[in-house]
């Protein structure tokens, strides 16, 4: 008769599993580990080339050719370094970007940094809205249809799902933003001319090519990007011992954003450019431009890549928003929360999306004015977002050893003061010379 | 009288002749003391030195208006102290955990009464104001008149947290001591509850908080905790620690810990673990963790299937058991191989000399380690059962399967 607890039955148990097979779960763990840091950086990176930012790259090309190609590569140094931050930042401490503001600059400064953030994201939200409608009207769609179902799904899909699903279709999205490579090669661009123009800066100084720059930067670097990029890191629960997976999919992604803006810019110089249709002024128009100069392949493959991007973009938006707002106010933020344990999130998410897909629907909608206001706006929320953030990351009490090293800070200083620079320069542009309308 | 902490923060102070000394910037709590007093506060003058006054030596306070009972020249320099909690850098807009609500908050401002004593007047803290109306007081401070502001913010709901509730977050353990911050509220939490307090707290806030419970809350919290966070955690702590932790838990609960670690630190912490607990886990993670073995925990009770209920009541009653233990109890036969496994609710209502063998539930079921969970999660509905036995070849129990782990399981 045996009594007792059993606390080790378990002799004689053979091992089970061969050494292959231990060996592949060590792969598909690392594997697993890999995957489960990549998102954030990817996808905001390419959130990046949303409608207002195609509608910018499509002129740049449009207007002169492969001229500003060789912008790129400081473009992706800036995008990196500056996100590379924030991911370090969310990977460190654990919190958002709103989080840390609120905690070492008080409550006013995070209040202004909300109000910008909302009307600015606002103002951007209408911008892909009306994305959404000119590349639906391509394909014969009235806006009136298209805008309201677009709404729609945007709005079930965050609402519905939980943070790695949603991710998960933004991933997607992003593999859908390679319709403008297709684009391009269809084009036929002269791929001689647009790699040395890649690497050698060319200049000219009339005031429409300065614009034009600092329209380029002004759309790449927005502070959205920041606070969506951060969260997206403490969502996915990243610790400072996967940085590295952190470091390489913000890399990735701000390489993948500039490749795409290539692609896109290339499209149109070989083709707008070429032929002379040097006055396009957004996306659409571009779109339907390509389809007597580079067959209706390009111009689908491009309408496409625009419809992908707007309502990718409408999706993210909004979503960064709530974050930036309920993070500075304390109340419960994140997609993996049910509804009614974070009703104000939500429902700054769906304010967003129904006024922002209202005013496109407007008969005359001001479309103009709103996109001239999200850069002057832009040109206030830029350099205070910027600052704060290089601020916080060179505090050791926050960042223990992960401050910014002296080279870091020199680039990561000299980057920010070149985008501040170019931001403000855009905003005086905007508001006092009336040229023709870049979005952000 | 209340008064705010926005309302306290930059209010213009005099001395006992009526001259001006300075605006207050801060003020501060000595825990050390008295638990929310107000004892000292900072009064900057400009280019000059900031001086500190005492609770001792304040006459009287209105918004805005602090007048004190003695000279300027009785009043000290400000040197900064750690045991101090300075309420403007270490309380507002910082992170707190309501132990009661059982959540994160963050503080908007602070509630403070006036008490008077000897002819001074002290100031205590009362409530940490976490809702609108402190959000709309920090806003407009200095920006609109105060008895404007408190108009305004009586109108919208209140949201405020008794400072007896408050447990605050501090990082670095020497100034915990200091500050006289202790986690005892914490430890009455359920863990579930304080799992979800920590998910939502930053890295080095967590680890604290773990380093500062004892070891058997920090090993329920720990297996509440998203895994990710538990892994981060772990990877923190000292060997030692995180080992008696871990020797707190369940086995299965640190094999499924110790299975996301990487191969060195579990090895490492197995190695800081006693003999008999870290082979017991070490087993465990030799299965899969999505068959029965990978579910199974090795800690069960077992008795002979002709033992008699008084006899068993009995014996439970000189061990130490934990009552996940005691759900169902597993019987074996002669031959010391699985014969089948009595609740204990039946056990309950049986005579003191039934043989607890008649007992049993039918049919008697039992599954090997290596069956895929899926079997598992098809015989708990089935049968709607608590717990499941997993046998070896030979027929012999090696652990059970509780309905707990088949939840975790369906949930994730």
């Amino acid at each position: 008769m045996d009594w007792g607890i059993l606390k080790s039955g378990v002799e004689g148990l053979q091992s089970h599993g061969s050494d292959l097979q231990k060996r592949l779960r060590g792969l598909r763990r690392r594997l697993t580990l890999l995957l489960a840091v990549v998102g954030p950086g990817l996808i905001t990176s390419n959130v990046d080339n949303d409608a207002g930012g195609i509608s910018v790259y499509t002129q740049a090309g449009a207007q002169y050719g492969y001229a500003l190609l060789w912008s790129l590569i400081p473009m992706t140094i800036a995008l990196y370094v500056t996100e590379e931050m924030c991911a370090r930042m969310g990977v460190v401490t654990g919190k958002g970007l709103s989080d840390l503001i609120r905690e070492e600059f008080g409550f006013r400064p995070t209040f202004f940094v909300m109000v910008m953030g909302f009307f600015v994201d606002l103002a951007n939200v209408v911008a892909e809205f009306a994305g959404v409608a000119a590349a639906m009207q391509i394909f014969h769609v009235s806006k009136y249809v298209a805008v309201p179902i677009a709404a729609i799904l945007v709005w079930i899909l965050v609402i519905r799902g939980t943070y790695r699903q949603v991710e998960v279709i933004f991933l997607f999205a992003c593999i859908l933003y390679l319709s403008y490579v297709f684009s391009a090669v269809f084009a036929k661009p002269d791929w001689l001319i647009a790699a040395k123009q890649t690497v050698i800066p060319t200049l000219h100084w009339d005031s429409g090519f300065l614009v034009m720059l600092t329209g380029l930067v002004g759309t790449t670097i927005a502070p959205w990007q920041f606070f969506y990029l951060q969260a997206g890191f403490v969502e996915k629960k990243v610790g400072p011992r996967q940085y590295p997976q952190a470091k390489a999919d913000v890399l990735i992604g701000s390489i993948s954003c500039m490749v795409i803006v290539f692609f896109i810019i290339i499209c149109c110089a070989a083709t707008l450019y070429v032929s002379g249709h040097r006055d396009i002024t957004d996306a659409g128009q571009a779109a339907q431009a390509l389809f007597p100069l580079a067959g209706k392949g390009a111009g689908i493959l491009f309408a496409f890549g625009l419809l992908n991007a707007s309502l990718f973009a409408a999706s993210i938006l909004p979503l960064s928003t709530a974050h930036v707002i309920c993070e500075g106010l304390g109340f419960e933020a994140g997609l993996d929360h049910k509804f009614r344990d974070a009703p104000i999130f939500y429902w700054l998410y769906t304010v967003l999306i129904v006024v922002g897909a209202g005013v496109v629907l407007l008969p005359n909608a001001p479309l103009w004015k709103i996109l001239i206001f999200s850069q002057v706006g832009n040109g206030i929320w830029l350099p205070v977002v910027v600052i704060f953030i290089l601020l916080l990351v060179n505090r050791r009490d926050l960042m223990g050893e992960y401050v910014n090293t002296t080279t870091f800070n020199v680039v990561a200083w000299v980057t920010a003061i070149a985008m501040i620079v170019l931001t403000l320069v855009l905003t005086y542009t905007a508001l006092f010379q009336h040229a023709p309308p870049s979005a952000t | 009288m209340e008064l705010y902490a926005t309302e306290l923060m930059g209010s213009k102070t005099y001395d006992a002749s009526g001259n001006y000394v300075g605006k207050v910037r801060e003020f501060f709590i000595e825990p050390a003391e008295a638990p929310n007093r107000v004892s000292h506060f900072l009064l900057s003058r400009g280019h000059f030195q900031p001086l500190v006054a005492k609770h001792n030596q304040v006459a009287s306070v209105t918004a805005g208006k602090l007048d004190l009972n003695v000279s300027e020249r009785a009043l000290e320099l400000y040197q900064p102290n750690e045991a101090l909690l300075a309420v403007q850098k270490d309380l507002l807009d910082q992170q707190i955990i309501d132990t009661r609500g059982r959540k994160v908050v963050r503080v908007n401002d602070l509630d403070l009464a006036e008490q008077r004593l000897n002819g001074n007047v002290e100031l205590r803290l009362t409530q940490v104001d976490v809702g609108l109306p402190g959000a709309v007081r920090r806003l407009l401070q200095g920006v609109m008149p105060p008895k404007v502001i408190r108009k305004l913010q009586s109108r919208l709901p209140q949201s405020s947290i008794r400072w007896e509730f408050v447990n605050l977050i501090e990082p670095d353990p020497l100034r915990r001591v200091k500050l006289r911050i202790t986690h005892e509220k914490l430890e009455d939490l359920h863990p579930a509850d304080l799992a979800e307090i920590m998910e939502d707290l930053s890295a080095t806030e967590r680890q604290s908080i773990i380093a500062s419970l004892d070891e058997e809350t920090a090993a329920a919290v720990l297996g509440e905790l998203d895994a990710r966070l538990t892994t981060q955690i772990v990877e923190d702590l000292d060997p030692e620690k995180a080992a008696d932790i871990i020797e707190e838990m369940a086995p299965d609960a640190a094999a499924d810990l110790l299975a996301d670690l990487s191969k060195e630190t579990s090895e490492e912490l197995l190695h800081e673990m006693p003999g008999q607990e870290a082979d017991e886990v070490r087993e465990l993670l030799e299965f899969d963790p999505s068959t029965a073995g990978g579910m199974m925990n090795t800690d069960f009770v077992f008795v002979s299937e002709n033992s008699t209920r008084g006899e068993i009541l009995e014996w439970l009653g000189k061990q130490e058991l934990n009552f996940d233990q005691l759900d169902t109890i597993v019987l074996l036969d002669s031959k010391a191989q699985y014969s089948g496994a009595v609740p204990v609710a039946r056990l309950l209502l049986a005579a003191q000399e039934e043989r607890v063998g008649a007992l049993k539930m039918d049919p008697v079921l039992s599954l090997g380690p290596d069956a895929d969970e899926k079997e598992v999660f098809e015989l708990f509905d089935k049968y709607n059962l608590r717990m499941l036995t997993v046998v070896d070849k030979e027929s012999r129990p090696v652990g059970a399967i509780t309905v707990d782990d088949v939840v975790s399981r369906l949930v994730k």
